[in-house]
């Protein structure tokens, strides 16, 4: 079924979300297939992370639909039937944001093995081993014991890393993750999402590593006030923009 | 220059005694219960519904603006009136000391649920967790945090209030100073063994809140 990247794995129609008065989001299409990495890209407020966090429900959409394997999510118990409800949504769809957000009073290897132990039901000894293999891949097995604060804001992101793959999620979001970084520990974050993506993980990430973008991503899709301006493969968005709008972002961007 | 002469109060310490042990009794029957009705008060306020959220916040507001003898003396005098059936001063006191420490536990409790990021709830959302489980494993610990020094001071507060139960002649710490006294007609000395006896009583709680605060202001 999926293995011809034909069905979307996550997918947005007519997506629209307004904050009062302000419109976030006029109208959003977009398509995510089985090992796409989908790089969003554009100014602050174009909505990109208004955008994500709709995908996984932290934000309610106004208008239009999520839909997830092609059956729509909803917030609601209401009419379930075929709809995907957001816990469901939220345990195949992994999330990693800006500023970690790990849990202060657990140590590492605890925010690792949280949502499985207490979402998916997984007996301690058997999550403790899969988070101490996934806190391998990322590079902190040695950091099992410590807690989030002794940590630095790398390893930290490091760690949330582990925690969305924990729960071995179909896809995972990205916000910004390398944005509230030192410059010098932004390499080591990106290693590991290039390890993901070359390993088929679908993602989208929201991103304004340019040159990283060009690197792992197959699709860039470019935001702005709320709408798509271009979407394609990076060598055609980001090489050579079509639209003035894009060619005066990028012009900012790449020095 | 006064004469003080304790040996006819102290001979009355029996009842001294006495009365400490119901002003205990009430204290950690009015902090149990309280507690209970501050966190239903609490989660009320920050539910979803608006009928719930406004119950709440009209109790907590009847109970912090008026003054607690006056709330005891209205539930032991004025609720009989109303209901038809008389109450005891010991239902009349464990009606209102719950009831009015609540309003304020769960102000602190909702302060400290809300001092906890935003974004905890937000990570812990995005791996699954249920709003239940999201308060349970990973708001509540944190807030308990937070919420600690105040929770302590309110309750000191508490065991000076039960004193105001004398009111209705509970046989508490002052009411019992007030019988000694006229007794013995020496109130310098019964209601100065009362003030020592409380201060016994409450120094050792303050002092552990202070430290209690000071470790936690450490492990940040």
């Amino acid at each position: 079924m999926d293995t011809d990247r034909g069905e979307p794995v996550l997918q947005v129609r007519d997506l629209r979300k307004s904050f009062g008065a302000l419109e976030v989001l006029q109208g959003i299409d977009l398509e995510l297939r089985p090992g796409d990495v989908l790089a969003l890209i554009g100014p602050s407020g174009s909505g990109k992370s208004t955008l994500i966090r709709c995908m996984n429900m932290l934000e309610a959409p106004s208008r239009g639909e999520v839909l997830f394997h092609g059956r729509p999510v909803c917030t609601s118990f209401k009419g379930r039937g075929q709809r995907v409800g957001t816990g469901e949504l939220r345990r195949r769809v992994g999330m990693v944001f800006q500023h970690f957000h790990l849990f202060p009073h657990r140590t590492v290897l605890q925010n690792v093995t949280q949502g499985p132990i207490v979402v998916l039901g997984e007996a301690p000894a058997q999550a403790e081993a899969r988070a101490r293999a996934l806190l391998e891949r990322v590079g902190l097995l040695d950091k099992c014991n410590a807690y989030p604060n002794h940590l630095s804001g790398g390893q930290k992101q490091r760690v949330a890393i582990a925690r969305a793959l924990a729960m071995n999620p179909e896809v995972l979001l990205l916000d910004e993750i390398t944005s509230a970084l030192d410059p010098e520990l932004v390499g080591e974050v990106l290693a590991v999402i290039r390890d993901l993506a070359s390993q088929g993980m679908t993602m989208i990430l929201v991103t304004h590593e340019m040159g990283f973008a060009a690197d792992v991503a197959s699709r860039v899709v470019f935001m702005e006030a709320g709408r798509v301006v271009e979407s394609g493969p990076p060598e055609d968005v980001l090489v050579k923009p079509r639209t003035e709008r894009l060619q005066a972002f990028l012009a900012r961007h790449l020095r | 220059m006064y004469q003080w002469d304790f040996y006819t109060v102290l001979q009355s310490f029996d009842l001294f005694v006495s009365g400490l042990w119901t002003t205990f009794a009430y204290t950690v029957g009015s902090i149990a219960i309280g507690i209970v009705v501050g966190m239903a008060a609490c989660f009320a306020r920050l539910s979803r519904w608006a009928a719930l959220r406004i119950a709440a916040r009209t109790y907590q507001e009847i109970f912090r603006c008026t003054p607690l003898l006056v709330q005891i003396l209205w539930a032991y005098y004025a609720l009989p009136m109303l209901t038809g059936y008389s109450i005891s001063n010991t239902a009349a006191g464990l009606l209102t000391l719950p009831l009015y420490v609540g309003s304020f536990y769960a102000e602190i409790f909702r302060g400290g649920i809300n001092a906890v990021d935003k974004g905890q709830s937000e990570a812990a959302a995005a791996v699954g967790m249920s709003g239940l489980q999201i308060m349970r494993h990973v708001i509540l610990p944190q807030a308990i945090k937070k919420m600690l020094p105040a929770f302590i001071n309110q309750s000191v507060i508490q065991v000076k209030n039960t004193s105001l139960l004398y009111a209705i002649s509970v046989a508490e710490l002052t009411y019992m100073t007030s019988v000694v006294n006229s007794d013995t007609y020496r109130p310098m000395e019964a209601y100065t063994l009362a003030a020592v006896m409380y201060f016994a009583m409450l120094f050792p709680l303050t002092q552990w809140a202070d430290r209690v605060e000071r470790r936690l202001a450490r492990g940040d």
